[in-house]
């Protein structure tokens, strides 16, 4: 892949951009985790913050978002410390990013936790485990199974709002074909590369969703 | 000391002090005491409604108790009043110890479905008593051998009917060597045909001198088998006594009723 001395940079933006996806998913797992937590909580305040964060990342588009965060953050340093401090692009798409996934996670992950019965946690307690041993080896396998199709969906998406970031210039598979397209007065055959491009790691990841969604499932393969 | 508290005698395995549950403004249990001795098996009958699944589920503080106090060989369990008035175990550890003690088997089995029947029950002795995986796995075949089901090892439990996913989940229990098994209804949710099968494993265990609460329709096995038998009505122990009493000479009319329409 040669196009005319830009298919090097293409793939690196490829890699960027499979980095960008990767951190986010991440700490957006995380997030969502968390924020599943903090929704089926006793503790009001809890349920409360977790409610406000879904409310408020899933009302705003993710583009706004990375830009609030990238200049928004820089100008809050500036003001705070009185000195230009300039964040990473890279880390402010994967703020952004992960702050955004968290978000759409925490919903996959409340309705996973709800579907699993009741007796599942009791029979783990009563046993004598205590919580961290009954979510780690009874509730994770579980909700992991039940949430694979909805988190892979929002990988799918994910991956693709990774090229929001290329607006605060980070060097991913969307920038560098615009820089490339550019350059080379090609913006068909830059795009059309890069659109490739995208679709490739899509349908390789939906293999991948697939595979883990059997993997998840073979315990309940001729389930009565 | 004052001679009469001097115990020389040793401790009830199980001791329940008068247990009372409320629901808000609701009182579901009304001050239940029952003691259990090594090899009692106790089996707690009464229509629904009655509390006898509350109370077995408050001894092991799947549901939190109002008051009262619970014992397991002469050591109570700290107990502490939340908000909402609700007593809590006051240290997470002792609970979860005197839990691992104290073996519960779920009207529903709830058996791990991501887990062999293997797994299922190798994984508390490992976690909780941390056995050895060795040690366990040959402990829980040894078990699936006692409950006939030494084939399933590697099986599912999804792919398994009710009545060998409640032997299995006896087996899980028994893995942990509790000083005492709770029932909870354990054959309420199997289609009539499997319930013998899950009366049998539970007869031997009688036989093998294990203390057990059994909160149970069958009036049958309750009768046979058991040493004592509890009737509850509306959150209170209207009728306690050995099953020939009981069954054959109920002082309580409510108990007379009930016996009626279930035998």
């Amino acid at each position: 892949m040669d196009l005319h001395g830009f298919g090097h940079l293409l793939l690196a933006g490829t890699w960027i951009t499979l980095k960008l996806a990767f951190t986010s998913l991440f700490f957006g797992l995380l997030l969502g985790l968390i924020g599943a937590a903090a929704k089926l909580s006793p503790v009001r305040a809890l349920r409360w913050i977790a409610t406000t964060y879904t409310t408020l990342i899933r009302g705003v588009p993710e583009l706004l978002l990375v830009l609030i965060i990238y200049f928004g953050t820089t100008e809050l340093l500036l003001r705070l410390f009185d000195q230009y401090i300039e964040i990473s692009a890279f880390a402010a798409g994967v703020t952004a990013l992960s702050i955004a996934f968290g978000a759409y996670a925490t919903e996959v992950f409340r309705s996973a936790l709800q579907e699993i019965p009741k007796g599942q946690r009791e029979s783990a307690m009563a046993m004598g485990m205590n919580r961290w041993q009954t979510f780690t080896r009874i509730l994770m396998p579980q909700l992991w199974r039940i949430a694979i199709p909805g988190l892979g969906n929002l990988f799918l998406v994910l991956l693709k709002d990774t090229a929001l970031v290329s607006v605060i210039g980070l060097d991913d598979l969307m920038r560098q074909a615009y820089v490339a397209a550019g350059f080379t007065k090609l913006p068909f055959t830059f795009y059309l590369a890069a659109a490739f491009i995208y679709l490739l790691l899509t349908i390789i990841f939906m293999q991948v969703i697939r595979l883990l969604e059997m993997r998840a499932n073979r315990p309940w393969q001729g389930a009565r | 000391m004052n001679p009469e508290t001097h115990i020389t005698e040793r401790p009830a395995t199980l001791e329940v002090k008068d247990l009372h549950k409320r629901y808000g403004q609701i009182e579901v249990l009304k001050g239940i005491s029952l003691t259990a001795q090594d090899g009692d098996v106790i089996s707690i009958i009464g229509s629904s409604g009655s509390g006898k699944s509350t109370f077995l589920r408050c001894l092991n503080l799947l549901e939190h108790p109002s008051q009262g106090s619970i014992s397991l060989r002469g050591e109570t369990l700290d107990l502490v009043a939340n908000a909402q008035g609700e007593l809590e175990a006051r240290k997470r550890r002792q609970l979860e110890m005197m839990r691992a003690r104290i073996g519960f088997v779920f009207q529903n089995f709830n058996l791990w479905p991501h887990m062999t029947v293997l797994e299922n029950i190798m994984l508390a002795p490992v976690l909780v008593k941390g056995r050895s995986k060795q040690a366990s796995r040959e402990r829980a075949l040894a078990l699936l051998e006692k409950v006939g089901l030494a084939d399933k090892a590697k099986s599912y439990p999804g792919n398994l009917s009710g009545g060998q996913q409640q032997r299995i989940a006896i087996a899980r229990t028994l893995a942990m060597d509790p000083e005492v098994l709770l029932f909870d209804e354990p054959t309420s949710a199997l289609d009539p045909e499997l319930v013998n099968e899950v009366l049998g494993v539970m007869q031997s265990l009688a036989e093998e001198g294990r203390t057990m609460l059994i909160v149970t329709h069958e009036m049958r096995f309750a009768r046979d088998v058991s040493s004592q038998v509890m009737f509850l009505h509306q959150g209170r122990v209207e009728e306690f006594g050995p099953p020939d009493e009981v069954f054959r000479h109920p002082k309580s009319d409510r108990c007379r009723e009930f016996l009626s329409s279930h035998l």
